[in-house]
C-alpha cells in the first residue's frame, strides 16, 4: 500500500513483573498487523535477536530501584527518539514503592544473608525521576487497547490520546451501576485516570487506583466519603497507598489521612 | 380513558415486539433498576421498590405485584437515543481512494415505562440534536414511547416544581397509570391509538379515572425535593462570583457522574482512531463531561482549570444559560444527579444556598 520505513521499536524492563510487556505479546490478532507496521529490534522477553540502538520508539516497563537501573535508563533515553514508560511501576514506582515508606537498609539486613552484595537505591522511582519521558501509559497492567492506540497514533504521525478524565466517566459510558452509591463500597474511580475500561466496577468492585491519579483529583473529598462509609482514616489511607501509592497525589492523600483526624477533616481547596 | 389488565399489558409489549421493535425497559441489574433491552413483561422489576437519597440508592422488596412502584434508576432514554459511544464513520483505504462504511440499520426502539421527567428530557435533547444529528433523528423518529405516571417518586425527585411531572402529559404515544390489577391507559398519537386498537381494553370506571388523579396528588405530595426557578437565568448570572462555588468545589470530585446520569446533558467528544497499518480510520463520538479538565482544552490551554469553574459551568448551564440557548431549562427535575453523585451533592440545595445569599458579592458587568 503505502511506502513507509518501519520504525525500530525496543522494549526494556527495569524492576517489574513483565505483565505490561505481556500485553504486547498477548495482542493476538493485532500481532500480525503490528509485525507488519514496526520492527521490534530489541525485546528480550520475545526474542534473543537483539539489535543495538538508536530506536525510534522505546517502551520501558518497571521502576528504577538500583544504581545499575538508573545508569541503564539514562542510556536507553540517549538511544531513543520517543520514550514511552508503561505501567504503574514505570510511571509511579509501582507496588514495590511501598518500601519507600520504610527503612530500606533494615529490609536488606533482614532479608539477605550477605547484605553487602545488595546494591539498591533508597527508593523505588518512576522513570521520570531520572529522564525525560514523552508519554506515560499507566495501569497495572497497562491496557492493551491504549498501548496499540498509542502506537497506531505515533505511526500515523499524531500524538497518542491519553485521557486524564476519571474512571467514572468510562464507568458511566458503559452503564455500570456505581458501587459507591448502590452498595456503599469505597471506589477510587473518581480520582483515578481512565484507560482500563472501568474494569473493577464492571465486576462490582471498587477501583483500586491502578491507573494512578486522574486530572488534579479531589482526594480530600473522596477520603471524607470513605470515612463516612465506615473506613478508619488508616484504612482510607491504605486505599490510596496501594498499586500507585507513590504517585504524588495519592501519597499526599494518604499522608494527610495519617497525620490524624483533625487535618483529615480540614476543608479542601479547589 | 381505557383500562388494561395485566394480560393486556403483556399483549401490548408482545405486539410491539412482533411489530419489530426492540423493547427497552426497566430491569434489575447489579442492585439497581437500569434501562436495558427486555424480552417482555417478565423482565420488568415487579414487586421491586427503591430508596433514594443524596449519594445513595438501594433496592427494596415490596412484596406486591406492582411493576412500576419506584421512580427511576441511573439510566434514561439518553443512553439509547444518544449512545455513550457511537461509531460515526469507518474509512478503509482501497486502492487510491477511501471507502466509507456506514453503520448497519438498527431496529426501532419501543421505550417501555419512561417517566414524565424522562419524556420531557427527550424533548429537551430534541432541541439539541434533531436539526443537526442524523443518527439521533433516525432513532428518535422511529421510536415509540410508552410512558408511566409516577406513583412513588424518589426522595431526590423534584419534577413537580419543574413542571415536568409526575403525571405523563406529553411526549408519549401511550401512557399508563398503574392501579390495582392493571393500568388506566390513554393514547396521544395515531401510533398509540393504532396500538391500543389491537389490544383488548375496556372503558375505565369512574373510580379508576378518579384513581388516576389521586395517584398524581399523592405523588406530588410525596415529592422529596423542590427547585425554586424564580428569576432564572438572572439569579445565577449575577452570582457568578458567589463564595458558594468555592465551597461546593471543595466537596465535588469532578467525577462527571452527575452529567452522565443527567437525561439532558449532551456534551461529547469526537475521537479519531487509526489502525496500526494505517489503512483503516474510525471516527467515534463518546459522552464527555464538563467536569473533565481536558474537556475545556481549547486553543492550546485548559479554559476551566479549577473545579470551582467547572461546577459553576454545570449548574449555570443547566439552570440558566440553557434557557438562553434552547428556550427551556436544562433540568427536568429527575434528581438523578443528586442520587448518583458519589458524595451526594444536591443541585436544589446549591441553588437554594446561592439564592439565600443572593447579592452577597456585587458583580460589575462589563
Ligand atoms: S463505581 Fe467507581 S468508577 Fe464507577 S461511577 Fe462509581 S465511583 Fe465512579
Ligand atoms: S478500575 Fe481501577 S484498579 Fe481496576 S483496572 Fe481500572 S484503574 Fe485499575
Ligand atoms: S440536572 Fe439533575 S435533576 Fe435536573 S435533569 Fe439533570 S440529572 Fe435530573
Ligand atoms: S457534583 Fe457530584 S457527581 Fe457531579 S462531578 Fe461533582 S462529585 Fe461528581
Amino acid at each position: 500500500m503505502r511506502e513507509r520505513a518501519k520504525p525500530r521499536v525496543a522494549v526494556f524492563k527495569m524492576a517489574s513483573c513483565d505483565g505490561c510487556q505481556l500485553q504486547l505479546l498477548d495482542a493476538e490478532e493485532a500481532l500480525l498487523e503490528l509485525a507488519g507496521a514496526i520492527d521490534i529490534v530489541n525485546f528480550a522477553e520475545a526474542s534473543s535477536h537483539i539489535e543495538p540502538g538508536p530506536y525510534d520508539v522505546t517502551l520501558v516497563e518497571g521502576s528504577v530501584s538500583t544504581p545499575e537501573l538508573e545508569e541503564q535508563v539514562k542510556q536507553i533515553r540517549d538511544q531513543s527518539r520517543v520514550l514511552i514508560t508503561i505501567g504503574a511501576c514505570a510511571t509511579s514506582g509501582g507496588v514495590q514503592a511501598l518500601r519507600n515508606l520504610a527503612d530500606t537498609e533494615a529490609f536488606v539486613r533482614t532479608v539477605y544473608p550477605t547484605p553487602a552484595y545488595v546494591k539498591t537505591l533508597e527508593r523505588s522511582h518512576p522513570i521520570s525521576d531520572f529522564v525525560k519521558v514523552d508519554y506515560e501509559l499507566t495501569g497495572c497492567p497497562i491496557d492493551r487497547g491504549e498501548l496499540l492506540g498509542a502506537l497506531s497514533a505515533l505511526l500515523a504521525g499524531s500524538a497518542p490520546r491519553l485521557s486524564t478524565s476519571p474512571v467514572c466517566v468510562e464507568c458511566k459510558r458503559r452503564g455500570y451501576v456505581c458501587v459507591v452509591v448502590a452498595r456503599g463500597e469505597p471506589c477510587l474511580g473518581p480520582v483515578t485516570r481512565t484507560g482500563c475500561g472501568a474494569l473493577c466496577p464492571a465486576f462490582g468492585r471498587g477501583c483500586y487506583g491502578c491507573f494512578g491519579p486522574s486530572q488534579p483529583p479531589n482526594t480530600e473529598a473522596l477520603a471524607k466519603r470513605f470515612i463516612a462509609l465506615g473506613l478508619t482514616p488508616k484504612q482510607a489511607a491504605d486505599k490510596f497507598r496501594f498499586i500507585t501509592g507513590w504517585a504524588p497525589a495519592f501519597r499526599e492523600a494518604a499522608d494527610r489521612l495519617e497525620r490524624g483526624p483533625r487535618s483529615a477533616k480540614e476543608g479542601a481547596t479547589p | 380513558m381505557r383500562f388494561l389488565d395485566h394480560q393486556g399489558f403483556e399483549r401490548l409489549l408482545a405486539t410491539l415486539a412482533d411489530d419489530g421493535y426492540e423493547l427497552v425497559g426497566p430491569t434489575v441489574r447489579d442492585g439497581a433498576i437500569v434501562l436495558d433491552r427486555i424480552e417482555g413483561a417478565d423482565d420488568l422489576p415487579r414487586g421491586v421498590g427503591e430508596e433514594q437519597g443524596p449519594g445513595s440508592y438501594r433496592l427494596t422488596s415490596r412484596g406486591d405485584g406492582r411493576y412500576f412502584a419506584w421512580a427511576h434508576g441511573p439510566d434514561s432514554a439518553k443512553r439509547f437515543l444518544f449512545p455513550a459511544r457511537e461509531l460515526l464513520a469507518r474509512m478503509r483505504r482501497e486502492g487510491g481512494a477511501f471507502a466509507v462504511e456506514t453503520a448497519p440499520d438498527e431496529r426501532p426502539i419501543a421505550f417501555v415505562g419512561l417517566r414524565s421527567c424522562d419524556l420531557h428530557a427527550v424533548a429537551v435533547q430534541d432541541r439539541v440534536f434533531m436539526h443537526a444529528d442524523p443518527g439521533y433523528r433516525r432513532r428518535r423518529e422511529a421510536a415509540v414511547f410508552v410512558g408511566v405516571d409516577c406513583a412513588e417518586p424518589g426522595a431526590t425527585c423534584f419534577c413537580a416544581s419543574m413542571g415536568t411531572g409526575p403525571r405523563c402529559t406529553e411526549g408519549f404515544d401511550v401512557a399508563l397509570t398503574e392501579l390495582e390489577g392493571g393500568f388506566v391507559v390513554q393514547a396521544a398519537t395515531p401510533t398509540g391509538e393504532a396500538l391500543l386498537a389491537r389490544i383488548e381494553t375496556r372503558e375505565a370506571t369512574e373510580a379508576e379515572v378518579e384513581a388516576v388523579a389521586e395517584t398524581e396528588r399523592t405523588a406530588v405530595a410525596a415529592m422529596g425535593r423542590q427547585m425554586d426557578e424564580w428569576d432564572m437565568p438572572a439569579l445565577l448570572y449575577r452570582n457568578r462570583l458567589h463564595p458558594r462555588w468555592k465551597e461546593v468545589a471543595s466537596r465535588c470530585l469532578a467525577c462527571g457522574n452527575c452529567t452522565s446520569v443527567c437525561p439532558t446533558c449532551f456534551c461529547h467528544d469526537i475521537v479519531d482512531g487509526v489502525s496500526l497499518s494505517g489503512d483503516v480510520a474510525t471516527r467515534t463520538r463518546e459522552w464527555a463531561s464538563c467536569f473533565s479538565e481536558e474537556y475545556s482544552w481549547a486553543a492550546g490551554a485548559v479554559v476551566r482549570a479549577s473545579r470551582e469553574s467547572r461546577y459553576r459551568q454545570w449548574l449555570t448551564h443547566k439552570f440558566a444559560s440553557w434557557i438562553d440557548q434552547f428556550g427551556t431549562s436544562g433540568c427536568v427535575g429527575c434528581g438523578r444527579c443528586i442520587t448518583w453523585c458519589p458524595v451526594g451533592i444536591d443541585v436544589t440545595e446549591e441553588v437554594a444556598a446561592i439564592r439565600a445569599t443572593d447579592g452577597e458579592v456585587e458583580v460589575v458587568t462589563s
